[in-house]
């Protein structure tokens, strides 16, 4: 199994962390389907091996685990939360409308790998829905209208750059660079 | 109409978050009086700081309410084995969002909250168990660990004391079974997390290693914090008795303005809530019925009344919009306040519909470790799926609440209870749009796919 330096550096510095090595499981899960999109049998066995571990112990997290994966998503991956806040917003025509848009449907991998899409449990956002999530970035209040503009600017790689779609991360980027400024107060004197 | 004002919020625990002037970086922190309860803190007695939590009577913002101080009292000090502090970000009940803000707009206050209460505990290592969704929040988290280290706020001999505590941050995996504490600690251990059974296991004597452990909700480790600022009596006060501090309230569905709001306990009422806070219903609705504590508390219906006598002897007769926003209100009103995830639903919802989104959840979610728990909640998936696929049968209300019926109080963990108080509550209240679905089986214009 090829794992970049930079992961095999991560997962011996995250061992120690945990008391107990099998603790570990997850984390290191997460490290290798960061980098490798899924964990196959080969990985299962390596982790299993570095964490002195029976291959099982690693298999039936990644078959109980949702965000766990056997095989790869599409590059680019889209979350649509499915739960009833968001439903109450529209969130069933908004996963619909990303389905026309991108050509693929919920739970599958577009032919050419490009896109998958996943109707997901609640995503913890519910005062902004319909939320979508791309890869790690949280877009807010993605009804079916702008489910589709959103879908064109993926398309057109501009996603990033559209000033109309900042995710909840960005927006705390940006709120970030913020150092603390003294704070002000008006006079009191 | 009256003119009386809007309720204002006390923000105690968002106090910062939104401000444009401040980040999650430990400069801004420390600028607006960061870990100075650390400190404090540290030169009290372990113990002193345990009975300050208890006096404050700050009741756990997870779900169950149960009464933190009390949680810490329960701990095996004696067994000698290492104890452990675990901090339950996995919010994912749905509904909920008040977590998010703190973890991402104001990790710091988390940190320092769970420091002190390591100390108190006296805990040999603490984790942040976080869910796998936040995948900047993880990061967010990690970062201002380290900030904290680096000013030996966090670490290795905290404050130049002999008191080390680690802090490590693990990611779940999209699985709701987590935040149930007894699976989170399966997890945590690297295993799939099936809750244990209590007892033996409760985890303040047999928790994370089989050693004693504390599990708390982020905003109920953000209060310690403030408990350290003002003293327990003080805190107590903020509030009513029995419902003590302030309550951040997560408002989703059809108002106006959806958020979250911090309020003190009981300072206002659902009615306040949906009408003033959050401007009210979407123009030409009206109110159907709503769920007070996340999808797991029973709902309420927009004309029901509720009576009876408080724990304190006087008696009430509200509609849904006089139940006071507290813990003791919605448990009165036959519900909960469980995770403070206010859903709000207008005329145009199918409620079979609702339940059949609920139902599926349930079914995603269940661990599947005991039968009626895995099975029930697949079959009341099945059967509302197939009442809105066209195929409702007279009998199903009743099929529906005898399966329900079977899960509550069969299953190892609170999970069953979880999956089965939506369809009973659903059944009792609405159970004509169940029976009316047999004749008319179509979804009205008006009401949006939740199915």
């Amino acid at each position: 199994m090829n794992l970049s330096e930079e992961t095999i550096l991560k997962i011996d510095a995250l061992i120690p962390k945990y008391p107990e090595k099998r603790s570990a499981a997850l984390m290191l899960i997460h490290l290798i389907q960061d980098e490798l999109g899924a964990i196959d049998l080969e990985a299962c066995e390596w982790i299993a091996d570095k964490l002195e571990l029976q291959p099982i112990n690693i298999q039936e997290l990644i078959t109980f685990y949702p965000m766990l994966r056997e095989k790869p998503w599409g590059k680019k991956h889209i979350r649509v939360c499915r739960t009833l806040p968001c439903a109450l917003r529209g969130s069933y025509a908004t996963c619909q409308a990303l389905e026309k848009k991108l050509g693929v449907k919920e739970g599958h991998v577009r032919d050419d790998g490009e896109y998958s899409i996943e109707f997901m449990e609640c995503l913890a956002d519910c005062g902004e829905g319909p939320v979508v999530m791309v890869d790690e970035e949280t877009y807010e209040n993605v009804d079916s209208v702008k489910a589709g503009e959103l879908a064109d600017l993926l398309t057109s790689g501009t996603l990033e750059i559209s000033k109309k779609f900042v995710s909840y991360e960005n927006a705390l980027i940006q709120d970030s660079n913020l150092e603390a400024a003294p704070k002000s107060k008006p006079s009191t004197k | 109409m009256s003119n009386k004002s809007t309720p204002t919020e006390r923000r105690i625990i968002l106090k910062n978050a939104d401000d444009p002037n401040y980040s999650n970086k430990i400069s801004c922190y420390l600028r607006e009086g960061g870990y100075a309860m650390l400190k404090k803190s540290f030169k009290m007695k372990p113990e002193e700081i345990g009975a300050e939590v208890l006096k404050s009577g700050v009741r756990g913002r997870g779900g169950a309410g149960f009464p933190a101080g009390m949680k810490w009292k329960f701990l095996d000090r004696k067994s000698g084995k290492p104890i452990y502090l675990i901090c339950n970000a996995d919010e994912s009940e749905p509904g909920t969002f008040k977590d998010r803000q703190i973890i991402h707009k104001d990790p710091h206050q988390l940190i320092e909250g769970m420091m002190i209460a390591a100390y108190a505990i006296q805990a040999k290592q603490a984790f942040i168990y976080i869910r796998a969704e936040f995948f900047e929040g993880a990061r967010i988290l990690e970062s201002a660990i380290d900030e904290a280290k680096a000013k030996g706020f966090c670490g290795d001999k905290i404050l130049g004391s002999d008191f080390s505590c680690d802090l490590v941050v693990h990611r779940g995996a999209g699985a709701y079974i987590c935040g149930e504490e007894t699976g989170l600690i399966e997890s945590l251990e690297g295993k799939r997390p099936n809750p244990r059974i209590k007892p033996p296991y409760f985890p303040a004597v047999l928790g994370l290693y089989q050693c004693p452990t504390i599990v708390n909700n982020v905003e109920t480790l953000c209060n310690v914090k403030h408990i350290m600022e003002i003293g327990g009596d003080e805190f107590a006060k903020i509030g009513k008795p029995n419902n003590t501090g302030t309550r951040i309230w997560c408002v989703s569905g059809h108002v106006k303005k959806p958020g979250y709001y911090e309020f003190e306990c009981g300072a206002l009422t659902m009615g306040e809530m949906i009408y003033d806070v959050c401007g009210g219903l979407l123009p030409g609705r009206s109110l159907q019925a709503v769920i007070p504590g996340g999808s797991s508390s029973k709902i309420l219906r927009a004309d029901e009344r509720f009576s009876g006598k408080l724990k304190d002897g006087t008696d009430f007769d509200w509609g849904v919009e006089d139940i006071p926003l507290d813990f003791d209100g919605p448990m009165a009103a036959g519900t909960m306040s469980g995770s403070g995830g206010i859903i709000v639903m207008d005329d145009t919802v199918d409620m079979v519909e609702a339940m059949a989104n609920i139902n599926a959840f349930y079914a995603h979610e269940s661990c599947g470790q005991c039968t009626p728990c895995r099975e029930g909640s697949l079959w009341m998936r099945k059967i509302t799926q197939r009442m809105c696929d066209g195929g409702a049968r007279e009998e199903d209300a009743d099929l529906l609440l005898s399966v329900a019926n079977q899960i509550e109080g069969r299953t190892i963990c609170a999970f069953g209870e979880a999956a089965a108080w939506p369809t009973q509550s659903f059944i009792a209240k609405f159970r004509d749009r169940f029976e009316d679905k047999v004749k008319n089986p179509e979804r009205k214009k008006s009401s949006l796919q939740l199915i």
